[in-house]
């Protein structure tokens, strides 16, 4: 029993590596369907209230720049490309193009996030941040409006969140893999991290046409 | 901690001294451990509010405190014994200790995580404690809306931000069973050799898992909603708070299986152990765990059939409550199959399951009253709905984490409780209990509503019967609390495996080694095979010392 323990990598619990890694995967997908069930509830209350008032969220929406989020979902699907790569580097233990890959993954998130700021500046100047002096003189009922951009900002905010949380886990990754701790068998942590990083991409799938394409056919 | 000195063995409370070998260490025994002393503590704050509540009942007008102090109360009461002993305490403390223990694993899958829960859990009380401390809250647990978003002036916002930061405690530990019994289980050890109380660990982490995360983004909107001033609950400002009613139930219904899936695994053990016994269709009260939290989630609409949710809705609601009663229906009948013809022997903690058995089903039953919509509607909101879900809560969830306590107390601390005084006190208990909340059914159906300071005066000789009962409860409780401290001192030590019970957690010292097991159990026998091993024994075929692994 001693003797498996000198494992690089093994934890004192755990018979085996694949012991491990399969608690580890496990744990990661457990975690997903909570994150499912946390977004969902925010997913509800659009849904309901799209329903309810459907010319005030149309309006709306079509005051978000479309453009930009459109270029962020370009951003994030290349980044899931480039976490993807990271992960099949990590297995065949290709160190060099394993940290490049986290590098790039890491300059994608940090550019979505960097967009997201711009777009929230924009909205800042515009007078619509919710319960802070918000103004709307476009069509539409202004409270209804209102309460599209209050779910507007819960759902990017906390998709925003997570994509910092994600730094910060593909920061200790690259660090990692930095230090070599990752070999041929041990690199269960790069895929469980990109699980996670899939999962908040998969998610602002669903946000950029909820949110922002509402009202793109009436030609805004 | 001196107590153990003259036992020279090694074990995880004397390897290591020092709090900081407490607060840091992510031993699931020892962090089992720590949850037991937040839980107790939070479990004497919520009855302290009680004491306050039945004191103010005692008579028809408001002369203890009047409508504002005694909406405070109420509400603490339950936010505390919800969020912070209910809902973690038989998973926490128990499952802490047991889950790695009886699967034969040398501790869950992620232990840090499972240090952090109890960090995150502390976390969120500090919170709570201090909108207690501060004023207090008084919307209810329910936080009904727009109430508690709109007008009430007490901390919402900060008992919303401790109970959302708690949930993660509740998640992360679902999470960490989860994993643990689907990776961890030693050779041998399948999903049908499992204890019962593996099982509805396992139905209760998924409820975990699947409900907190939907009640933490209700709170957060509530919060939001509070703080900016936008509407998504209150009616007034364009939002819905039937909306909040759903998301709220959606979780809060489940929770209440959160509650007792875990007391009903206790339960399973005490039974077979103290009947001698195997439960009576294993297969059966093991998928009755599984069904129960799978048709918990599609019956929330049940607590809403006053609100303007659809009558279609709630006729649907209606039926699926009743489908509910027939997984728990199957447990109480397995049960009550187990013990019959067996050798009972009545220690205390089988004291406690009986107890659970008549009280669970009085509670249960009466759910059934509730889920019929017609006659819910006469009874909403009344005492009766109160005695119902604290027969549930109290005669099923605090009986069977009793018994729990000391049927596992000699694995925990190496030492026996003394067994005449607990067996007075679960008497204690019983009887206070039942006159506490008995009453309250009929005061309930009489149309006493709940969550009022004063009552017309006709209903007073049953509200002193409830504090009478209540005071009796309360005595119950402390004796436990007493003995249990002085056991660990002066308890006899027993053997390593008292009860002369299967499961894994008794095949190691008592109590273990940090480890748990020196090498890795083998199972080869199924769960509770009683019968057989005591047959064998008996026609000499077979030692004890050979049941050892």
């Amino acid at each position: 029993m001693e003797d498996t323990h000198s494992v690089k990598g093994l934890a004192h619990h755990f018979d085996d590596m694949e012991q491990q890694r399969e608690a580890g995967t496990l744990g990661m997908w457990a975690f997903l369907i909570t994150e499912i069930m946390f977004f969902g509830g925010l997913f509800m209350a659009y849904i309901l209230y799209r329903s309810k008032y459907p010319e005030a969220f149309s309006s709306a929406s079509g005051h978000l720049n479309w453009r930009l989020g459109a270029a962020n979902t370009v951003v994030l699907i290349v980044s899931s490309l480039t976490m993807a790569l990271a992960v099949y580097y990590s297995q065949t233990g290709n160190k060099r193009l394993l940290i490049t890959m986290l590098v790039l993954t890491m300059i994608l998130g940090a550019t979505f996030l960097v967009v997201k700021g711009f777009e929230y500046h924009t909205k800042w100047v515009d007078h619509l941040i919710p319960g802070f002096g918000f103004e709307w003189h476009l069509a539409g009922d202004p409270q209804k409006v209102q309460m599209f951009y209050f779910i507007y900002f819960a759902m990017t905010g906390i998709h925003a969140l997570h994509m910092v949380v994600g730094l910060g886990i593909m920061a200790v990754i690259l660090r990692m893999a930095m230090k070599d701790r990752f070999t041929q068998t041990y690199h269960s942590p790069v895929e469980i991290s990109g699980l996670y990083w899939h999962f908040v991409d998969i998610v602002w799938i669903f946000l950029f046409p909820l949110l922002y394409l509402l009202g793109a056919h009436e030609g805004h | 901690m001196e107590a153990i000195v003259d036992q020279p063995r090694v074990h995880y409370i004397n390897k290591e001294y020092g709090v900081k070998s407490w607060l840091l260490t992510v031993d699931h025994k020892r962090i089992a451990l720590l949850y037991l002393a937040s839980v107790t503590l939070f479990f004497f704050l919520g009855g302290a509010f009680a004491v306050a509540l039945r004191l103010e009942l005692m008579t028809p007008q408001g002369d203890l405190m009047q409508a504002e102090t005694y909406n405070r109360m109420f509400t603490m009461h339950g936010v505390v014994m919800v969020f912070f002993f209910l809902i973690p305490g038989i998973p926490a403390v128990l499952g802490n200790f047991l889950v790695p223990l009886m699967i034969g694993a040398r501790d869950l899958a992620f232990p840090r995580l499972n240090l952090l829960s109890w960090y995150i859990y502390n976390v969120g009380a500090i919170f709570t404690l201090y909108a207690i401390i501060s004023g207090g809250v008084d919307t209810g647990w329910t936080f009904y809306t727009p109430y508690s978003t709109t007008y009430s002036s007490s901390n919402v916002l900060l008992t919303g931000i401790g109970i959302f930061i708690t949930g993660f405690s509740s998640i992360l530990t679902g999470l960490n069973f989860i994993v643990t019994i689907h990776t961890m289980r030693a050779p041998g050890m399948t999903w049908f050799r499992l204890p019962l109380f593996i099982w509805s660990h396992y139905a209760t982490s998924l409820i975990m898992i699947l409900g907190t995360p939907v009640v933490a983004i209700t709170v957060l909107l509530l919060a939001l909603e509070r703080i900016a001033r936008v509407g998504i609950f209150d009616p007034a400002l364009g939002g819905d708070p039937i909306l909040f009613q759903h998301l709220f139930w959606f979780y809060s219904h489940p929770a209440v299986y959160i509650m007792v899936l875990p007391a009903m695994g206790v339960v399973s053990e005490l039974i077979a152990n103290f009947a001698r016994k195997n439960i009576f269709g294993y297969k059966f009260v093991a998928f009755a765990s599984m069904a129960i939290a799978v048709f918990g989630f599609l019956v929330w609409g049940h607590h809403m059939f006053t609100s303007s949710q659809s009558v279609y809705a709630g006729m649907i609601f209606s039926f699926l409550s009743f489908a509910v009663a027939i997984p728990s229906a199957v447990k109480v009948f397995n049960w009550t199959a187990t013990l019959y013809k067996s050798s009972i022997s009545y220690s205390t903690p089988l004291l406690y399951a009986l107890g659970f058995i008549g009280l669970f089903t009085i509670g249960g039953m009466t759910g059934l009253f509730l889920a019929a919509a017609g006659l819910d509607i006469h009874v909403h909101d009344t005492y009766f709905v109160v005695a119902h879900f604290h027969y549930v809560m109290v005669g099923g969830t605090l009986m069977a984490y009793m018994g729990g306590l000391h049927y596992w107390w000699p694995k925990i601390t190496g030492r026996m409780y003394p067994e005449g005084w607990a067996k007075f006190s679960a008497l204690i208990i019983f009887v206070g209990f039942n006159l506490t909340f008995f009453p309250q059914f009929i005061l309930g159906y009489q149309g006493m509503p709940r969550r009022y300071y004063a009552y017309p005066p006709e209903f007073q000789v049953l509200n002193v019967m409830s504090t009478a009962g209540a005071s009796i409860l309360g005595f119950g409780v402390l004796f436990p609390m007493v003995y249990f401290v002085w056991s660990m001192r002066y308890g006899k030590v027993p053997a390593d495996n008292p009860w002369g019970a299967f499961g894994l957690e008794w095949q190691t010292s008592s109590p273990p080694p940090t480890e748990n097991f020196k090498q890795t159990p083998v199972v080869t026998w199924e769960a509770y095979e009683f019968s057989p091993r005591d047959k064998m024994e008996i026609l000499g075929l077979r030692g004890v010392e050979e049941t050892k692994v």
